[in-house]
């Protein structure tokens, strides 16, 4: 699979606070990469990084520019950022995801309005395209959000966080739709619990200061003390749940 | 015959007055109400106030001063707030009153005429000039174009700060662009409500406009004629009556919010039967 961008010895820090050190990682196509570690071990940094809002300290990223540039990355950030009760329609949250590649004096054109109606229906929002936020349940939320990370065609898409604001009713459908997107585009995925996404990942990387890659899905306590990455695993009784197996 | 033709200007000031009051206070009113800025606006408003004290004082057009004072403290709190230095309620609360007090200390002390308190605090019709209602004009123009030519780049700034700052990477200078002229429109709007009442001008006819409608714009057309007969109804009361012209408007849009909410609920409760 083609490289989509690489992280070589990268470091990223707040004033003389070190959040990342010596990062080299890297990102090929269709990955499906889950991004674990405990709160303030440099996640969200990262991705930040990737999204071009923090400069590296020291090391260098570089896109696969003939794949992946600035215009082509889909971002679901943590749910905290917009204001539910904004008078803003579904339609109009889903086509902001376009404002990447548009200037900011911007008309969306009849193409993309289209386009919002196809993701509208890809994401299962029928019949909600002029319903404000607060009208939605946090799942459906967490979809509308998800296509104006999607609406642009991403060749990467980075999601923080984002079993904190979904409902576990709709969890497994969360993540069957990740697995249908994850088709035409590498997926990183930041999140706490492990638990949760080790069954939908095909490969982690845990991230405390510094950054482990692990090739596989699985993910062992052993695997965490090693790394350094001091989270617990959750699971849960009389619900569908992932028990992983042990590790010799 | 001299009456009849102060009264044809006094109708035609009024008439371009609530026209221009109401493109402004609905376009940035719906913003401000939009994004929850109504404290931050009020204390704009009040800050300004020391720009009228101090423009009379130095011997200046007050409204300047105002326009000053207000911008000023508009972007200082909106800095202080994307630095995240301060607590923007309790920053806001001491501008608030820093404002008014300069104003009245420069006010008091400007030898000679001292202009009336009143007609600054609760508007009035007598002071609004031509130059008044020319200004106010001007600022709709600006208005119109400045939110039309970049409406979805305000609208999804205001909506979500942190992911349009993803994507561009001028979401703090349209932050500052827009709260300027939002200090700017609730300055030039103080001649005809006053400093205690013009966030009332902001605020109201948005707030009956999302009773019709959750659309961003629509709210904005909504708002315009809200404000509309809001305003050129308390203008014409106030001069029947010979009230303060602010507290007429305020009072009628009040009082238009109140009947559409109960002509809303009715409906609802009608419709249902």
């Amino acid at each position: 699979m083609a490289l989509l961008f690489e992280m070589k010895s990268l470091s990223a820090s707040y004033g003389s606070h070190i959040v990342l050190q010596d990062i080299d990682f890297k990102v090929s196509e269709n990955d499906f990469i889950g991004v674990i570690g405990p709160n303030g071990g440099g996640k969200t940094t990262l991705l930040k990084i990737i999204l071009g809002l923090i400069s590296p300290v020291k090391g260098k990223l570089l896109f696969n520019h003939e794949l992946l540039n600035g215009k082509s990355i889909g971002y679901l950030p943590q749910m905290s950022t917009g204001d539910i009760n904004y008078p803003v329609t579904v339609t109009d949250i889903i086509l902001s995801g376009l404002m990447i590649r548009k200037g900011v004096i911007s008309r969306m054109s009849s193409s993309d309005k289209k386009k919002a109606e196809q993701v509208i229906i890809e994401l299962g929002l029928v019949g909600m395209a002029k319903s404000t936020l607060n009208e939605l349940s946090g799942g459906q939320m967490q979809r509308v959000f998800l296509g104006r990370a999607i609406i642009g065609d991403p060749k990467l898409l980075l999601l923080d966080e984002p079993a904190n604001f979904v409902d576990t009713t709709f969890e497994n459908d969360f993540y069957e739709k990740l697995r249908v997107l994850n088709t035409r585009m590498a997926i990183l995925m930041v999140s706490h619990d492990v638990g949760t996404i080790s069954s939908h990942i095909k490969s982690f990387a845990c991230v405390n200061r510094f950054l482990h890659y692990h090739p596989s899905h699985e993910i062992t306590n052993e695997d965490l003390l090693a790394y350094g990455c001091p989270i617990q695993l959750v699971t849960h009784g009389d619900v569908p749940h992932t028990v992983l197996k042990h590790h010799k | 015959m001299e009456t009849n033709i102060f009264q044809y200007d006094f109708v035609i000031k009024g008439l371009l007055g609530a026209i221009f009051a109401s493109i402004t206070a609905g376009l940035a009113g719906t913003y401000v109400v939009s994004k929850r800025m109504v404290f931050l606006s009020g204390g704009i408003t009040h800050a300004s106030f020391g720009g009228i004290g101090i423009g009379y004082f130095i011997g200046i057009n007050p409204v300047i001063g105002a326009a000053v004072f207000g911008i000023l403290s508009a972007l200082g709190v909106e800095y202080l707030s994307v630095k995240q230095k301060i607590r923007e309620d309790s920053a806001i609360g001491i501008l608030w009153a820093f404002g008014m007090a300069i104003g009245i200390i420069f006010i008091y002390l400007t030898p000679g005429y001292t202009p009336n308190l009143m007609s600054y605090l609760f508007g009035s019709i007598l002071t609004v000039t031509n130059a008044d209602i020319i200004a106010l004009g001007a600022m709709s123009v600006v208005l119109i174009f400045y939110f039309g030519i970049f409406y979805r780049t305000i609208l999804y700034i205001s909506f979500d700060e942190v992911f349009a700052k993803t994507y561009s990477s001028y979401v703090d200078i349209f932050k500052y662009i827009t709260t300027s002229l939002i200090a700017l429109t609730i300055v030039l709007n103080i001649r005809m409500a006053g400093v205690v009442l013009v966030i009332s001008l902001l605020t109201i006819p948005p707030n009956i406009a999302m009773l019709f409608t959750k659309v961003y714009f629509k709210i904005v057309l909504w708002s315009i004629l809200a404000g509309f007969i809001g305003t050129s109804t308390g203008y014409a009361i106030s001069y029947f009556a010979g009230i303060p012209v602010g507290a007429t408007i305020i009072f009628t849009l009040v009082i238009i919010w109140v009947i559409v909410k109960c002509i809303i609920y009715l409906v609802k409760k009608f419709s249902k039967h």
